[in-house]
């Protein structure tokens, strides 16, 4: 039989010291912050893109502390009061203007959500770069696509709550798009929405969703990625695997203890992060429109859509994929094959592992045509992210057309292109000045 | 353990059939979860038929109403209006209305009971947006040279015309819904209901 905690970890004699052993008796407390921190041994090569997964967890810290206490406010009900203006949407106010700092915490929210999705998006690049969903971090990667999906539901549920124009026909079309699906798709659309328009019912439950369901999913999921990344090791820029060289201590020679090394160089990126974080929040919390926009602050009207409607940033690349499929194919229509490619466009991040046949891992080592295909990939990303934000136009069409072949073409033509790349010889081990 | 490679039947049998006993429960107690978000009793008896004066709705000019959390456009149609319909004929995309979008009684050259008033849900087949008025004829609400006045969906640009036909080869699939509708007196309409008193 293994030994238990009570045998590994002894007391030195302190009260402190007995205390913890009593603990690590009954709970593995000291395991726990030995295995995930203090000897979790991670390449000493990080750069500032290892910056973005610990400011993810912050992000969402931030986003549960300052929800936990917009909830305390704020009322998911579409009802009129008696001033004819919808509850929710007064609600809002009400914490924006009555409630002492109500302004600050919601704006903190409202930049974390836009804040998340940078982070995110730049740490899924980091993963490009470095090929960190490369065997054996699958499941990591897996994990995390699950948790770019739920944050995706998190912030569409999200977005209804303040009841305003943008949220109320952001979420007719969206609900729409579903209804699109042959055979199961006005039935689904229905039991989404919960009546037949969007109204209160939808409200109260996408209130629901996004308070309690969502979140306990997603701190879930970010569990699992984490134990899944600490029982392979961390990835770093030279794709190396440190475990291959254990010195004498039976650590990775080229690893250090994550715990306070990367604890301390963490708390420089969450001391950056912060100071933009607040520049926006109390300089620009509208984000210039792209993370408030102007419509969300006239309350709901279901008589009347906003002359001009777009998802906020983060959805636009995807909304764009959608706009850009115009045409029927097997005797479906448009509007279905774009609801097909807009879902592919994002669920396709998860299939990276096994599209990925290059035989170094890092970009660093990789060839013209991997770093020449990445540089128009991101390109392309960012001009489908500003036309989803434009509105509909001939000329935009086309250019969206384009950009969603190279998406697809990208991915979908990686097996053979990540091949044919000339590679640099990887060292065996990191490299770090 | 000393029983290792024997497989006992009769218990196997029993925890094969307690599973699926078992999980055909779980999936029944599904039920009421997903039947609890279908829309409620409430919801569905919410769609009582909504009285309209149309007495003061001049010439030209456009009312709207809430009708099931929708709203229904009554256009009092002038004759320039009227003009434009048998015009675009080849311009829209079901130019009879020969797609079930309105009650037989509205299956016409101008869609409506009385010809010059039009009522009509103002809700874009396509994704659920409201179209706005666009119903000056030619360039300048930002239109087409040749636009004849109609609507515009601004989510993704389906035009339609003065009945409410849509244009051909846009996103939105037929033509808007004329809703079940009966003139009580001239000038009131009850909108959700097709007979008086019914």
């Amino acid at each position: 039989m293994a030994a238990g905690n009570f045998e590994k970890y002894k007391s030195d004699g302190s009260l402190a010291g007995n205390a913890l052993e009593w603990v690590d008796a009954r709970f593995p407390a000291t395991s726990l912050w030995k295995g995930h921190l203090s000897e979790y041994y991670a390449p000493k090569n990080f750069n500032f893109w290892y910056f973005f997964g610990s400011l993810a967890l912050l992000v969402l810290v931030i986003q549960i502390v300052t929800g936990i206490f917009l909830v305390m406010h704020y009322k998911p009900d579409a009802a009129l009061n008696a001033n004819g203006v919808p509850i929710a949407f007064a609600s809002v106010e009400y914490i924006m203007r009555d409630v002492a700092g109500g302004w600050l915490i919601r704006y903190m929210h409202s930049t974390g959500a836009s804040a998340f999705f940078i982070v995110v998006y730049l740490h899924m690049f980091r993963g490009l770069l470095y090929g960190s969903y490369r065997k054996p971090r699958e499941l990591t990667w897996l994990f995390g696509v699950g948790i770019f999906l739920v944050l995706m539901g998190e912030a569409f549920f999200g977005y209804l709550l303040p009841w305003g124009q943008m949220s109320v026909w952001g979420a007719q079309v969206i609900v729409n798009l579903f209804s699109a699906i042959p055979v199961i798709g006005p039935d689904l659309s229905l039991i989404i929405r919960g009546d037949f328009v969007v109204g209160d019912a939808t409200l109260n439950r996408f209130f629901s969703f996004h308070v309690i369901a969502f979140p306990l999913v997603l701190i879930g999921l970010v569990a699992a990625h984490v134990l899944a990344l600490h029982e392979t090791g961390s990835n770093n820029p030279d794709g190396v695997e440190i475990k291959a060289n254990i010195g004498a201590d039976g650590h990775p020679v080229d690893g250090i203890p994550f715990h306070p090394y990367y604890t301390v160089k963490d708390i420089v990126g969450v001391i950056v992060f912060l100071m933009v974080f607040s520049a926006v929040m109390f300089w620009a919390p509208e984000g210039g429109g792209y993370f408030l926009e102007t419509p969300n602050f006239y309350p709901a009207d279901p008589l009347k859509t906003p002359p001009h409607i777009a998802p906020v940033w983060y959805f636009t690349p995807f909304y764009s994929i959608l706009r850009a499929v115009t045409f029927p194919l097997f005797g479906l229509d448009a509007k279905f094959w774009g609801v097909v490619a807009m879902g592919a466009s994002v669920v396709i991040f998860a299939f990276l592992p096994w599209l990925d046949r290059s035989p170094v891992k890092s970009i660093r080592y990789r060839g013209p045509i991997y770093k020449t295909l990445l540089s128009i990939f991101v390109v392309v990303f960012i001009v489908l992210g500003y036309l989803g934000t434009l509105s509909p136009s001939p000329i935009g069409e086309l250019v969206s057309q384009i950009c969603s072949v190279f998406y697809f073409g990208f991915f979908l033509a990686m097996p053979w292109w990540s091949r044919m790349d000339k590679f640099k010889p990887v060292p065996d081990r990191v490299t770090f000045k | 353990m000393s029983n290792q490679g024997k497989m006992d039947c009769g218990r196997r049998r029993l925890v094969v059939a307690t599973a699926a006993v078992g999980g055909a429960g779980a999936v029944a107690a599904l039920v009421p979860f997903v039947s609890s978000l279908l829309p409620s009793e409430r919801a569905k008896a919410a769609g009582a038929p909504v009285e309209v004066d149309i007495s003061k709705l001049e010439s030209g000019q456009m009312m709207t109403v809430e009708w099931r959390g929708k709203p229904v456009w009554i256009i009092n149609r002038t004759k320039e209006m009227m003009d434009t319909l048998p015009k675009l004929a080849d311009a829209v995309a079901d130019p009879k209305s020969e797609k079930n979008q309105q009650p037989a009684y509205a299956q016409n050259d101008t869609r409506s009971i009385k010809p010059e008033i039009m009522v009509v849900v103002g809700i874009c087949t396509h994704l659920g947006c409201s179209p706005s008025q666009k119903f000056k004829a030619g360039a300048e609400e930002g239109m087409p040279g040749e636009w004849l006045g109609g609507f515009l969906c601004p989510c993704h640009g389906s035009t339609f015309d003065f009945a409410g036909r849509v244009y051909k080869s846009k996103p939105a699939p037929t033509n808007l819904e004329v809703p079940p509708h009966v003139y009580l007196a001239d000038t009131r309409i009850l909108i959700g209901e097709d007979k008086k008193g019914a």
